[in-house]
C-alpha cells in the first residue's frame, strides 16, 4: 500500500518511494537522510497531533504533518 | 600558526571536543554579519601551538541556512590547514553524508568518531581500518566526553595538515560522474580552486554556485535535457543526495558490526519520552519544570516550607548575612546568590562612601549613586540571570529543550512562530536579558527579530514592584479593585500585547513562512558540568563587560541629568524636580497627555515620565524615583521599603489628580516600552544590524504609546472602544489585501 508520511499511524513502517514539495524543505528532507529507499518507522505524535517523531537512519526525526505530507512511502 | 576547523552535526559532541582541545584558550565571538556562536581556542601540546576554529554544528553544505553558508565559506575561503569532521558514531549513516561532501573540497581531512564509549557499550564494533581505506584519510576513534584519543587525534591531523589532498567525490553514477569531470576540467581551465567541490555542487544546481559560475551552468543544463532518472525527474539535487546516501549505505554502514540486529531498538531515551512527550502528561509536566526552575531563582520561600519552620528558626538578624537565609522561609539559591553579592556590594559602597566623606557632596553622590549605585543595581541582576541561564543551559544540553519545542509547536504556529519560541518568551518572566540571549537556539532570523522584540512585554521580575505599587495605590486611594486582580489583568495585558504584536510583524514586516521544523531529536544525556560552567563564564564576561560599558556609560548620563540643573548646579535628590532631567520631563510633558500623565495634570505629569526614564537603568528605579519625587513635593521624608511604594504613589495622587485610567496606563508604558539598558544590549547583540536595532527601539517605543494610550482613552470613555476596533478592523483588512495582492505578484 502506497501513502504519504502524515497518513501513518503510530508503530507503522514504510520505505520512501518519493518526495515532493517546496525545494528548500526538499533539500533538508534529504540532507536528513530521507531519501528513495530510506526506511521510516512511525514512533510518536505530539501530545496536539502534530508534530510527529519518526526513527530513519537509526536516529529520531521529529518534522510537521505538514512536511510529512510531502513523503510518499510503501507500507511495510 | 597552523589553523584546524572542527566540523560535525549538531549533537555529535563538537562543544565538548571544542572544550576539549582548547581548555581556557576559548573564546566566544559572532560571526561577520550573523549571530551564530564563533568559537576560537589555541591547542598548546604540540611545539607549536595550533589555532583551533568551531564551525557552526550543520548537517550539510546546502546553500540554505546561515550556519551552513558560514561554515562552506570558511573552509573555501579561509583554508584552513585540517579540517577534523567529527561524527556521532552512534548515528554513522546520516553523520557520513556531511563527510561525503567535505571530502570534495581540496583540503587535508581527518575524521573522529566520537562517543566510541556508547558505541562499545551497546556491544557494537565499527572496522575503522576499513572505513579510513574507503575514505583515503585518517579515522581516529575519540571520546569526546571522556578525553579519549584526543592526542591521537590531533597527531594524526598535524601529520596530513601539510599534505596536499585533492576532493573526491563518492558518486558513482557513470553519466554524472562524467558531467561532474566535464564541469571540474572546465573550472579548472578558469582557475578555479577547489573544483571537485564546485563542479558537485553545480550539478546540484546550487543557487549560490549558480550565480558563481554562470558560464558553467550550461553545461549542466545540457545534460539534464539528455538525462532523465527514474524517480528523480531532473531533480538532480535529491538524485545526488540519494548518491550520497547509497554510498554510504554500501560501504560505510557494513563498516559497523551490530550486536542487535533489530532495526528499532527501544532505547532508555525511547523510555524517557514515553513519559516527557506523554500525549496527555507531556504539557503539565513541562509547566512543572518550567515552574520549578522559576520557583530556584526568584523564589524566597523554597518549597512554601516557611509555614512549617519555627519562626525565627535561622535568624541571621543582625549580622552581614542577614538576608541570605531569608525571614519566614528559605531563599532559593538565585535569590541567595543575589543577596551575597548585595552584601558585597554595600561593603564596597559603605566603603567608598566612608572614604569620600570629605569630597564635594557632588563627587561622592556621583561615584556612588551614580557610577557604583549603577553597576551594582546591575550586578545585582547577574546572579539570578545566571542561575537560570543555567537551568535553562541543562534543558539545551539534556536534550529535553528539543521535545519543549516538538510538544509545543503546534500552539505556536497560529502566530508565525515555532515551538522553541516559546521557552525565551517565557523565560522574559523571568529576566529579559537571558530570555534574549536565549533565542539564539531560533533558526529562522526574522522569528528571531520578533521575538527578541516581544520579550520585554513578558512583565520580567524587576517589572514587578511597579506592578504592585501602583495597583496597591489604586486599590488604597479609589478603593476599587483588587491588587492581585489588578496584578494579573497587567501581566495578561502584557502577553496579549506581545502576541497581538508577533502576528502583526510576522504579517507586515517581518514576513516569512512559519520556519521548517525538520530536526533531529537528540537523545538524552547527562549534560556536561564542564561544557556548563565554560558558558556561564562566557555570558558572566559579556555581560559584565557589557554593565562597565554602554550600560554604565548610559547609566551616568542619567544619574548627571537627574542631579545637574541646567546651571550645572549639583542638586541633592530632594531637588530632583529642578534638575535637567526635570527640565526635560516639563518639556515633553504634553507627548504623555495621550497616555494621561501629561499636561492634564496641572502641570505634574511630568513625575511620571521622569520615573519612567530613570527606568531604563533598572525598571526597580521606576518605584524609586517616584518616592524620591514624592518627597520633593510635600517635602517630608517618603520611605518606599517599608510599603514597596505604595505610598509614595498615593501622594502623587493626590497632588497630581491623575485618573485611575491613567494609572493603568502609566503601569502597561513601563511594562512595554524600551526595557532597561542591561536588556537593551542583550538586545542589540542578538540583532543581525543596527538598522534592525533601530527598529526595535522605535517599535518598543510605538507599542507602549499605543497600548498605554488605548487603556486610557478606553478607561476615560469606553466607546472609544468601538473606535480602537474599527481602526483595528481597518489595519487587519488592509494587510489582509496587502498580502494577497503581493501573493498574486509573486506567483
Amino acid at each position: 500500500m502506497i501513502k504519504t508520511l502524515d497518513k501513518f499511524s503510530i508503530g507503522e513502517s514504510g520505505v520512501v518511494i518519493s518526495v515532493s514539495g517546496e525545494r528548500k524543505i526538499k533539500r533538508r528532507l534529504y540532507d536528513m537522510g530521507i531519501t528513495n529507499g530510506a526506511e521510516i518507522y512511525l514512533r510518536k505524535k505530539a501530545p496536539l497531533g502534530d508534530p510527529i517523531e519518526v526513527t530513519v537512519r537509526s536516529y529520531e526525526l521529529s518534522l510537521r504533518n505538514s512536511e510529512a505530507s510531502c513523503i510518499t512511502l510503501e507500507v511495510t | 600558526m597552523h589553523r584546524f576547523a572542527l566540523a560535525g552535526n549538531p549533537n555529535s559532541g563538537k562543544t565538548t571536543l571544542f572544550n576539549g582541545l582548547t581548555g581556557s584558550t576559548a573564546h566566544v565571538g559572532n560571526w561577520p554579519g550573523v549571530t551564530v556562536d564563533k568559537r576560537e581556542g589555541v591547542y598548546k601540546k604540540f611545539d607549536e601551538p595550533i589555532a583551533i576554529v568551531d564551525l557552526p554544528g550543520i548537517y550539510s553544505l546546502s546553500p540554505y541556512t546561515p550556519e551552513e553558508v558560514i561554515a562552506r565559506n570558511y573552509i573555501l575561503d579561509e583554508k584552513p590547514d585540517c579540517v577534523i569532521n567529527i561524527i556521532d558514531a552512534t548515528n554513522l549513516e546520516r553523520n557520513l553524508y556531511l563527510t561525503t561532501q567535505l571530502l570534495e573540497i581540496d583540503v587535508p581531512m581527518v575524521l573522529a568518531l566520537n562517543m566510541m564509549d556508547a558505541v562499545e557499550k551497546r556491544g557494537d564494533y565499527i572496522d575503522e581500518k576499513a572505513l579510513e581505506n574507503r575514505l583515503g584519510i585518517p579515522v581516529v576513534k575519540i571520546s569526546a566526553l571522556k578525553g579519549e584519543g584526543l592526542d591521537k587525534l590531533m597527531e594524526r591531523a598535524h601529520q596530513v595538515c601539510s599534505v596536499i589532498r585533492y576532493g573526491k567525490t563518492v558518486i558513482e553514477d557513470v553519466a554524472l560522474k562524467h558531467l561532474i569531470g566535464d564541469i571540474k576540467i572546465a573550472l579548472e581551465g578558469q582557475g578555479v580552486s577547489n573544483p571537485m567541490f564546485h563542479a558537485v555542487k553545480l550539478a546540484e544546481f546550487d543557487e549560490i554556485e549558480v550565480l558563481m559560475h554562470k558560464d558553467t551552468v550550461n553545461m549542466v543544463e545540457a545534460f539534464k535535457k539528455s538525462h532523465q532518472y527514474d524517480g528523480f525527474g531532473d531533480d538532480f539535487e535529491a538524485l545526488i543526495a540519494d548518491a550520497r546516501y547509497k554510498y554510504i549505505t554500501k560501504y560505510f554502514s557494513p563498516t559497523l558490526k551490530r550486536k542487535n540486529k533489530e532495526k528499532f531498538v527501544v532505547t532508555p531515551s525511547d523510555k524517557a519520552d514515553k513519559v516527557l512527550t506523554h500525549k496527555i502528561w507531556g504539557i503539565p509536566i513541562f509547566l512543572v519544570i518550567l515552574f520549578t526552575i522559576f520557583h530556584l531563582t526568584f523564589s524566597e520561600n523554597l518549597f512554601f516550607l516557611g509555614g512549617l519552620l519555627p519562626e525565627g528558626w535561622v535568624s541571621f538578624e543582625g549580622t552581614a548575612f542577614e538576608g541570605v537565609f531569608g525571614a519566614g522561609g528559605i531563599n532559593s539559591p538565585g535569590v541567595m546568590l543575589m543577596s551575597l553579592v548585595e552584601i558585597l556590594t554595600t561593603f564596597i559602597s559603605d566603603g567608598v562612601a566612608t572614604l569620600l566623606a570629605t569630597s564635594p557632596e557632588w563627587v561622592s553622590g556621583l561615584i556612588c549613586d551614580g557610577v557604583l549605585g549603577g553597576i551594582f543595581a546591575i550586578l545585582g541582576f547577574l546572579p539570578q540571570i545566571l542561575v537560570l541561564f543555567l537551568f535553562f543551559s541543562i534543558l539545551e544540553d539534556s536534550g529535553y529543550m528539543a521535545r519543549i519545542a516538538f510538544i509545543l509547536d503546534r500552539a505556536l504556529r497560529k502566530f508565525g512562530l515555532s515551538g522553541r519560541a516559546f521557552l525565551p518568551m517565557i523565560m522574559g518572566f523571568g529576566c529579559s536579558v537571558p530570555a534574549m540571549i536565549n533565542t539564539r537556539t531560533l533558526a529562522d532570523e526574522k522569528e528571531k527579530i520578533a521575538t527578541v522584540r516581544v520579550i520585554p512585554f513578558f512583565s520580567c521580575g524587576a517589572k514587578l514592584p511597579i506592578l504592585t505599587a501602583v495597583s496597591g495605590a489604586i486599590v488604597g486611594y479609589f478603593g476599587v479593585g483588587n491588587v492581585d486582580f489588578i496584578t494579573y489583568g497587567m501581566y495578561l495585558i502584557g502577553m496579549i500585547t506581545a502576541l497581538v504584536a508577533v502576528v502583526l510583524m510576522r504579517e507586515t514586516t517581518l514576513k516569512g513562512d512559519t520556519p521548517p521544523f525538520i530536526m533531529e531529536l537528540p537523545a538524552y544525556h547527562a549534560p556536561q558540568l564542564w561544557n556548563l560552567v565554560m558558558l556561564l563564564w562566557d555570558k558572566a564576561k559579556h555581560f559584565i563587560h557589557k554593565a562597565f560599558t554602554i550600560i554604565l556609560a548610559s547609566t551616568i548620563i542619567i544619574w548627571v541629568i537627574s542631579h545637574f540643573s541646567f546651571s550645572w548646579n549639583y542638586l541633592s535628590d530632594d531637588l530632583m524636580h529642578q534638575s535637567i532631567l526635570g527640565g526635560l520631563g516639563q518639556l515633553i510633558q504634553p507627548l504623555f497627555t495621550p497616555l494621561g500623565f501629561g499636561s492634564q495634570l496641572n502641570g505634574m505629569g511630568w513625575v511620571f515620565a521622569v520615573a519612567a526614564i530613570t527606568g531604563l537603568i533598572a525598571k526597580e528605579n521606576v518605584v524609586s524615583t517616584l518616592g524620591t519625587l514624592a518627597t520633593c513635593l510635600i517635602g517630608t521624608m517618603i520611605d518606599i521599603e517599608s510599603d514597596g511604594g505604595v505610598g509614595a504613589v498615593s501622594i502623587m495622587i493626590a497632588n497630581t489628580g491623575i485618573t485611575l485610567p491613567a494609572l493603568l496606563a502609566f503601569i502597561a508604558f513601563n511594562m512595554t516600552t524600551i526595557p532597561c539598558f542591561a536588556a537593551v544590549a542583550a538586545a542589540k547583540g542578538e540583532m543581525p544590524n543596527k538598522k534592525k536595532f533601530n527598529w526595535t527601539i522605535v517599535f518598543w517605543v510605538i507599542t507602549s504609546y499605543i497600548v498605554a494610550s488605548a487603556l486610557y482613552l478606553i478607561g476615560t470613555a469606553w466607546w472609544t472602544a468601538f473606535l480602537y476596533l474599527a481602526v483595528a478592523i481597518v489595519a487587519i483588512t488592509i494587510i489582509k489585501f496587502t498580502n494577497k495582492k503581493r501573493e498574486k505578484i509573486g506567483k
